[in-house]
């Protein structure tokens, strides 16, 4: 059963210095106010998997958490770069980033591998493409049925995975709905699991029986932190602060205005600091 | 008609590749205005398919990334990223792909992975995302991006997604039954492959635009086609509705600063 807790408590039991570390949620519901949890909680060391490594991961990588990353697209997406990450690989600052680099097609089959308890992945996937000649992780397999070759990856199953939903009962079933992503796959993939919620109510009363719903007995950990996906969003609650993403751009361009921005607004604030965001959405 | 620019023009022309029975897995960025432009005028019917699981999306305002709540709410349907890219794109049911690229190749090879070499680039790009599995399992592909030396190259660095390859039958002879990239939109003209070399030729230019120019703007020495038409200026309807879509996004992409 998921135990009902506080944000410092969830990290602090679940996030180990050098796991394997996803936080899913594909633009919607990006769990920020965990992931800055962890940055306070100083954890270091660890392996990020995210298919799209956006401002959340750029702030991991700027203040050195991480040792290096699994990922298929690294960008903030419709304005640019995500400046840590591209500081990181191309000139190593804070520390030097290893990279395990695929396509969304692979990292999504990977996920859905890690949840099905299968070794790994296939995929008609990369052809004619580069990254197999750099990623030693993209491999082939021949169907035993027709002789087919197809691209297989290895599955993904992180030591803990992090997410943001909508709402949790008070047993710890936990609701996502609108775009779910890979989330599913990620929780039940992984070894541990945290998920943050908008809020904790009394029924959870999916909107339909095929609403995607975690049960308790499938997640680690369950904390209330409402407005805890901002600045990506939370379906029915509050929208993507596009503007953020692009204020974004300026403050991470330049490693002492970053630095300043993660002192003020992560190492100074806490989970509450994210409530005011959580107005529901009109 | 009233003046337009040529980026303008370039998303128009873009928007006219695509048919009211396309069902088109959209990129962001330009392709995004390309497509929802097509479906604002002359593709009422198309179906926008979003990478982040939006599938039959009418978006009031382009959206900023893939999964802006915007798709969501205006879906027929929304599925999960594994079910995407399995089902509905591995499952052969896109007809059509519409990205952009940070470079391309006479082979309409696409780059979005790195500038220099892999290992210690000069400069890092975003990477694939869903790039390498939509050039291949996309009925075809259409590419739009504003063309320059810098984007148009003699040589990629690094192939994120494969066009035609080597030029001639290299898609055939890797097992591929699709078409790859039927069309390439600029802001200066329009490419298609030579239907047997594969390599881009020229076969339609913008209003304006001289071929001095476009020869000047390309990486490498381009060809033109026998019969080079003239594309045809954007129609007051279509003009009206790019600036209108994009006075709406603009209105809607700014508002909430606040930090985190």
């Amino acid at each position: 059963m998921a135990r009902l807790t506080s944000l410092a408590e969830a990290i602090s039991e679940n996030v180990h210095d050098g796991d394997t570390v996803a936080m899913e949620g594909f633009t919607h519901l990006i769990p920020y106010a965990a992931g800055h949890e962890v940055i306070r909680q100083g954890k270091k060391d660890l392996f990020l998997i995210r298919m799209t490594p956006d401002i959340l991961y750029d702030q991991l990588i700027g203040v050195g958490a991480a040792r290096g990353m699994k990922f298929s697209w690294g960008g903030n997406p419709g304005v640019g770069s995500l400046h840590r990450f591209r500081d990181a690989v191309e000139n190593q600052w804070p520390r030097p980033l290893e990279i395990e680099e695929h396509s969304h097609a692979a990292m999504a089959n990977a996920y859905e591998a890690g949840a099905a308890n299968l070794p790994f992945a296939m995929l008609r996937g990369y052809i004619g493409a580069d990254l197999p000649k750099v990623n030693p992780n993209i491999k082939q397999v021949t169907c035993p049925f027709t002789g087919e070759v197809l691209a297989a990856v290895p599955a993904i199953r992180p030591d803990v995975t992090i997410i943001h939903a909508l709402r949790a009962d008070r047993k710890g079933n936990v609701l996502l709905e609108g775009i779910v992503g890979v989330q599913k796959e990620a929780v039940l993939g992984a070894k541990r699991s945290i998920v943050t919620v908008e809020e904790i109510v009394d029924e959870l009363d999916p909107p339909s029986p095929n609403s995607v719903v975690l049960p308790s007995w499938a997640v680690t950990a369950v904390v209330e932190v409402p407005g805890g996906a901002f600045p990506s969003y939370a379906q029915g609650y509050y929208a993507r602060s596009n503007a953020f993403y692009i204020a974004w751009d300026e403050i991470a361009r330049d490693r002492d205005s970053f630095q300043a921005w993660i002192e003020e607004n992560v190492m100074k604030a806490g989970p509450e600091d994210f409530a005011r965001h959580a107005k529901k959405a009109a | 008609m009233s003046d337009f620019t040529p980026t303008e023009m370039m998303t128009i022309a873009a928007a006219r590749a695509l048919t009211n029975d396309d069902v088109c897995f959209v990129g962001i960025g330009a392709p995004s205005a390309a497509c929802n432009v097509a479906r604002l005028t002359h593709a009422p019917d198309i179906t926008l398919i979003y990478e982040s699981g939006t599938v039959g999306t009418k978006p009031d305002v382009l959206p900023l990334s893939i999964g802006d709540g915007e798709l969501c709410d205006t879906a027929l349907f929304t599925v999960s990223v594994p079910e995407m890219f399995r089902y509905w794109l591995q499952g052969g049911r896109i007809t059509t792909g519409f990205l952009g690229g940070a470079q391309i190749d006479r082979f309409a090879n696409l780059n979005t992975t790195v500038v220099g070499p892999y290992d210690h680039p000069k400069v890092r790009l975003p990477g694939g995302g869903g790039a390498p599995e939509i050039a291949s399992n996309c009925g075809q592909i259409f590419i739009t991006m504003a063309l320059s030396k810098r984007g148009f190259v003699d040589k990629l660095n690094f192939i994120t997604s494969m066009g035609h390859g080597e030029g001639g039958n290299h898609r055939e002879r890797l097992g591929m039954t699709t078409k790859g990239p039927t069309r390439v939109i600029t802001d200066l003209c329009i490419l298609e492959p030579d239907p047997v070399t594969k390599e881009l030729t020229v076969v339609s230019i913008h209003q304006g635009v001289t071929r001095a120019q476009i020869i000047e703007n390309c990486g490498w020495p381009i060809k033109f086609a026998n019969a080079v038409i003239d594309t045809p200026v954007p129609t007051e309807t279509e003009l009206t509705t790019l600036r209108d879509i994009n006075a709406r996004t603009k209105k809607a992409h700014q508002g909430n600063k606040e930090a985190a």
